[in-house]
């Protein structure tokens, strides 16, 4: 697929050079646009701010991530798929895990991870997980000794910032999600909000965290994933309010000292989602009539 | 697909209780460390400041630190004697004389070198010893949340304030400062790192003091580099040399680290990367990458030590790290500015991992001949059941300017942050790795470890280990090396150069074993190690050459020396 269009016929079309671009991008396929703006991410994270931490775990979680893709679409489906959802697999797990010392194992099953369940925890030949959200709520899980989830800032330049947010609110509405951002957002003020209000605990900590980079990449790259997503605008709002109420109920355990696995305190966004998304998309799946559906 | 799926969920769980295969071999590491503080006669308990109250909801974090400790042989009795700060108002400091029988009294009081901690002073955040006038006697620098203070040693019994004739009456929030003779003319200048920047920490009008960033901050207090001008006096270069660094600085430590004859700075800062200083002949730093920029963190010492026998001094730097939140993990930098101009980060494993780490020091603990590595660890330990740990993660990845307004923090009220966690003693086991080994060899304190020295406090040929502890009471660890195990150790005379000899660097060469050492002028985190470089040999029993690189540029080698005893060499007058 081609997205190049001749300069003169958009002047001709249209003088306004906002409305070329908007067109000039109606034409993309919205995955190149989300693989655009997660690869806008990583170069930004690391040249500004050296963010990943080493290029051999970016070739090692693309490598394993595309890897696994083809082979599992070749077995499976007789074919090798596009590959584009696994370099965005591969990109995110760089950005978002941390592991202790210098390990690089977590990059490898964490690759193989995301992109397997959606081979493997598949309903109606769709997959229900968010594959890098499934790997990094499952490294999470199995293993807190030696991965956490990237807690870095994008520096506190307004400007990285605003450029990041900025790509991302376009896309998002390019691609058709962006009411699924900002209905997360919504509720993650809202409901945080009434929690610092209701504990009597100063406002700005509890919003706080929605300013970070982890949070950057997960509302524009999991929570929105096109092929995770239950279908309908008016149910996708309200799953992603969900995901943020959940949130606030693991983070009022955490106020409260309820004991529970450590990822629940330091990463209840990734478990919201992880919890929340695959059970409203198996319920969307179980009431849609079955189609032939296949994996990407 | 399902079998290899679920595989590799368990091969991570595996992987969680640590490698499947340690190459280091933690059984017999050769030494032990015996709690001896009782026996000795230390009795040093590290009390914390108090500050405002507008900013009391973070004092817990902001008090957190001010536990260090130096050794300098004050009375020149050739007994190596331990300086204590303390950091609260009204709470004396303690110098330590050893008695050369294993005992100490404190004659802080006497020497007048006690009541350091007063209002409108400011608080001790920790000393540094040299001997700044060349009368053959080690004086010392105080540095505080508050104003510096320089005392010379006038008769090694008492000591006079000598700070404002020296015009080092300054105001700097500090937790750390080096001596070196950066011009090398003979005499030591002084490189004071500032953290807060120049308020007072007791009558704030402004809670906007924090960091701005977790990992950018460059709004902390001015590194400042005196130069001592003779006669007692020091002049203020900093601007001139271009080091003035507002990076949070918590820690320096100096040394020729690229083989140009000059000493270079490096700098453990918090809340962002750590920074190398180049020395241009004396004339000029200049701030170079090095390979150090590539990672931001919360550097909170840095040690210097040749760490995998290459004849370099390698660096290590400490970081936070805790369970399920954050791996910044600690960096051990191998020396290669010759080669590339740049360090590069080998530290994997258990030595990147010690949890929220402080002070650490280089020593060869079991005199086998390759350095191992003491860490200290634990931030603030309150309420065994509460930890601030998940508020702390709220903040760390948000955009900090909301921040720096200490008003606008969690409280902490009585949690822990990192608390109770165990000291780590690094067994050094060469290619095979480095292995924890600390609960073998007898150190399983729970204390807030902070500064780390390490001496032959005894002048036996061990390196025995002294933490200060935050808030807590000071420990000291004797070191029992295996006693086949043969040893040298130096005591440096500079004539040309700084008496203390401080930035000479030796180098001993013994069979295949090649090792080099700088005379400490301050390092790790608020610490000081003994001034006589000391080596463990294993089983060689003598020593083919010793080259010491004195300060000067002087260049000196000697051959065959006497092995296990302490060898006291003077610089070559011409």
């Amino acid at each position: 697929m081609s997205d190049a269009t001749p300069a003169t016929g958009l002047a001709t079309a249209s003088p306004n050079p906002v409305s070329r671009l908007w067109q000039r991008t109606s034409r993309i396929d919205p995955r190149y646009l989300i693989a655009g703006l997660v690869t806008l991410v990583l170069v930004v994270a690391q040249l500004r701010y050296h963010m990943f931490g080493g290029y051999t775990r970016l070739v090692l979680a693309l490598g394993v991530c595309m890897a696994t893709e083809a082979a599992l679409s070749w077995f499976d489906r007789g074919r090798v798929v596009n590959l584009q959802s696994a370099y965005i697999s591969g990109i995110s797990l760089t950005l978002l895990t941390k592991p202790q010392g210098g390990a690089l194992w977590p990059f490898v099953i964490g690759g193989f991870l995301a992109i397997s369940s959606k081979y493997v925890l598949r309903y109606r030949e769709q997959h229900l997980w968010n594959p890098t959200n499934f790997a990094i709520s499952a490294l999470l899980l199995a293993a807190p000794s030696k991965v956490a989830v990237l807690s870095h800032q994008f520096g506190n330049d307004l400007v990285t910032n605003l450029v990041i947010w900025t790509f991302g609110l376009i896309i998002a509405k390019r691609v058709g999600v962006l009411h699924i951002t900002l209905t997360y957002l919504a509720s993650f003020l809202v409901l945080n909000g009434l929690r610092a209000l209701a504990l009597g605990q100063p406002l700005f900590p509890e919003l706080a965290p929605v300013t970070g980079p982890m949070y950057q990449l997960f509302v524009f790259f999991m929570i929105t994933d096109p092929r995770t997503v239950v279908k309908g605008r008016r149910k996708q709002m309200i799953v992603a309010a969900l995901i943020a109420l959940t949130e606030t109920v693991f983070r009022l355990l955490s106020d409260r000292g309820v004991p529970m696995p450590i990822a629940f305190s330091a990463d209840p966004a990734l478990l919201s989602l992880a919890i929340v998304g695959p059970i409203a998309k198996w319920l969307d799946l179980r009431r849609t009539p079955a189609r032939a559906g296949t994996p990407s | 697909m399902a079998v290899p799926f679920m595989a590799a969920i368990l091969l991570a769980m595996r992987l969680d209780r640590g490698p499947i295969r340690t190459a280091a071999d933690a059984t017999r590491p050769g030494f032990t460390l015996r709690d001896a503080t009782a026996q000795a006669g230390i009795h040093f308990v590290h009390k914390r400041p108090s500050f405002d109250q507008k900013i009391a909801g973070v004092e817990p974090h902001v008090a957190a630190l001010g536990a260090a400790v130096s050794v300098a042989d004050f009375d020149g009795d050739d007994w190596p004697d331990l300086y204590f700060t303390n950091s609260r108002f009204g709470e004396p400091n303690a110098l330590y004389r050893n008695k050369g029988d294993g005992t100490f009294e404190d004659v802080a009081a006497a020497a007048g070198l006690a009541d350091l901690n007063r209002p409108g002073l400011g608080v001790s955040m920790g000393a540094v010893w040299g001997d700044m006038d060349g009368d053959g006697r080690e004086d010392v620098l105080v540095y505080r949340y508050g104003y510096l203070s320089l005392f010379r040693n006038v008769d090694g019994h008492r000591f006079e304030d000598v700070t404002e004739r020296a015009g080092l009456h300054r105001w700097v929030n500090s937790n750390g400062a080096i001596w070196l003779d950066y011009d090398r003319d003979g005499k030591l200048d002084l490189y004071v790192t500032a953290y807060f920047r120049d308020i007072d920490l007791w009558h704030l009008t402004t809670t906007r003091i924090m960091h701005k960033s977790f990992e950018y901050a460059d709004n902390g207090g001015k590194n400042l580099l005196f130069h001592n001008l003779g006669g007692g006096k020091f002049e203020d270069v900093t601007d001139r040399m271009g080091v003035g660094s507002t990076r949070w600085t918590l820690a320096a430590a100096s040394a020729d680290l690229d083989g140009d004859g000059w000493p270079e700075i490096y700098l453990a800062n918090d809340y962002g990367p750590e920074e190398l200083y180049h020395n241009e002949q004396g004339k000029r730093f200049t701030l170079v990458t090095a390979g150090l920029e590539a990672e931001s963190k919360s550097g909170m010492s840095v040690t210097l030590g040749d760490a995998f026998n290459r004849g370099r001094l390698d660096a290590y730097v400490t970081n936070i790290s805790e369970r399920g939140y954050i791996f910044q993990n600690n960096n051990l930098r191998v020396n290669e500015l010759r080669e590339s101009r740049r360090f590069r980060n080998v530290a994997e494993g258990a030595v990147a991992d010690a949890g929220w780490a402080w002070g650490a020091q280089f020593g060869d603990l079991n005199n086998d001949g390759a350095n191992e590595l003491f860490v200290a660890n634990g931030f603030i330990s309150a309420d065994r059941n509460q930890s601030y740990w998940y508020a702390m993660s709220k903040i760390a990845g948000a955009n900090a300017r909301f921040f720096e307004d200490a008003s606008t923090w969690p409280a902490f009220g009585n949690a822990s942050l990192s608390g109770y966690e165990r000291s780590r003693v690094y067994l050094n086991r060469g290619v095979a790795g480095w292995v924890d080994v600390a609960d073998r060899v007898g150190v399983n304190d729970l204390y807030d470890g902070r500064a780390v020295a390490m001496a032959d406090l005894s002048n036996r040929g061990a390196v025995d280990v002294i933490v200060a502890n935050q808030n807590q009471p000071a420990i000291l660890y004797r070191d029992q090396p295996d006693s086949t195990n043969h040893w040298i150790e130096f005591k440096l005379v500079g004539t040309r150069s700084n008496r203390s000899a401080i930035g000479a660097e030796v180098t001993i060469e013994a069979g295949d074993l090649v090792q080099r050492r700088v005379v400490d002028g301050g390092s790790g985190f608020a610490s000081q190690n003994d001034r006589r470089p000391h080596f463990g040999l294993g089983k060689r029993e003598w020593v083919d050459r010793v080259t010491v690189e004195w300060p000067s540029g002087a260049r000196q080698v000697i051959s065959r020396p006497p092995t296990d005893r302490i060898m006291t060499i003077t610089e070559p007058v011409r």
